[in-house]
């Protein structure tokens, strides 16, 4: 399974905070937005944007950054700490 | 002196901090310290802020952005405090400060932290609005900020 969060006002344009959902052997990050992108419209549009940040098992990853079994994805917009 | 992270709701004392960064004394000649405050907003309709952030990660990349400093410049002791949850205007949200033997690495190494925490760690700002709530936008100044300090 992968855990996958959702934060901030990406979380509230997708409406979840986090799910869990098969791994499928995705191998990459990009493989994953692919997946979460046919849901629809929205999924695609927000997850594909520029600006939106990924992070592996708490670090930062991008497109081509490899996921496995048992990984918590998170996606956020850029940060505003501080 | 191993870094101090701190993220907590609860307000914190900068005489605290700063007590904690005198006990490295005297082999420290410069201490440096900031602190971030909730700044008034809208033409006064802002009421405060709301702080989210990803539990864990943000303990990694403060941790990160301290040992990035450790390595870069000769300070000793580091200590951030960075609160979350509900904040009303003029609290404090962040607290950065260093120690070293002499001032240039304490104001390069807290200016970098600062800098750094506003573009890598992993918090988000609402602000709260009695016309209604929104999230900040991150700031391209932030951005440039940062690239002040690439050495390459």
């Amino acid at each position: 399974m992968l855990e996958l969060k959702y934060f901030a006002s990406l979380r509230d344009q997708l409406n979840v905070s986090d799910e869990s959902i098969e791994w499928q052997h995705m191998q990459t990050v990009a493989a994953l937005k692919a997946h979460l992108s046919t849901r629809g419209e929205t999924w695609s549009s927000l997850l594909n944007d520029q600006s939106i940040q990924v992070a592996v098992n708490q670090h930062i990853a991008f497109d081509h950054s490899c996921i496995n079994d048992g990984d918590e994805i998170a996606f956020f917009p850029p940060v505003t700490g501080g | 002196m191993k870094p101090s992270i701190i993220i907590q709701r609860q307000d914190f004392s900068v005489a605290e901090e700063y007590q904690a960064l005198m006990n490295d004394a005297p082999s420290i000649g410069a201490i440096v310290t900031f602190t971030g405050l909730v700044r008034e907003f809208d033409d006064g309709r802002g009421r405060g802020l709301f702080l989210e952030h990803y539990p864990v990660m943000t303990e990694n990349v403060l941790h990160d952005i301290c040992q990035q400093a450790h390595k870069r410049w000769p300070i000793i002791g580091s200590r951030i405090i960075h609160r979350i949850g509900e904040l009303a205007l003029g609290e404090q949200i962040v607290f950065v400060g260093v120690n070293s033997a002499h001032r240039d690495a304490a104001f390069d190494a807290c200016r970098f932290m600062m800098d750094f925490l506003k573009t890598k760690a992993p918090f988000w700002k609402k602000a709260l609005n009695e016309s209604g709530d929104y999230w900040i936008d991150a700031k391209q100044s932030d951005q440039t900020a940062k690239q002040h300090w690439q050495t390459d």
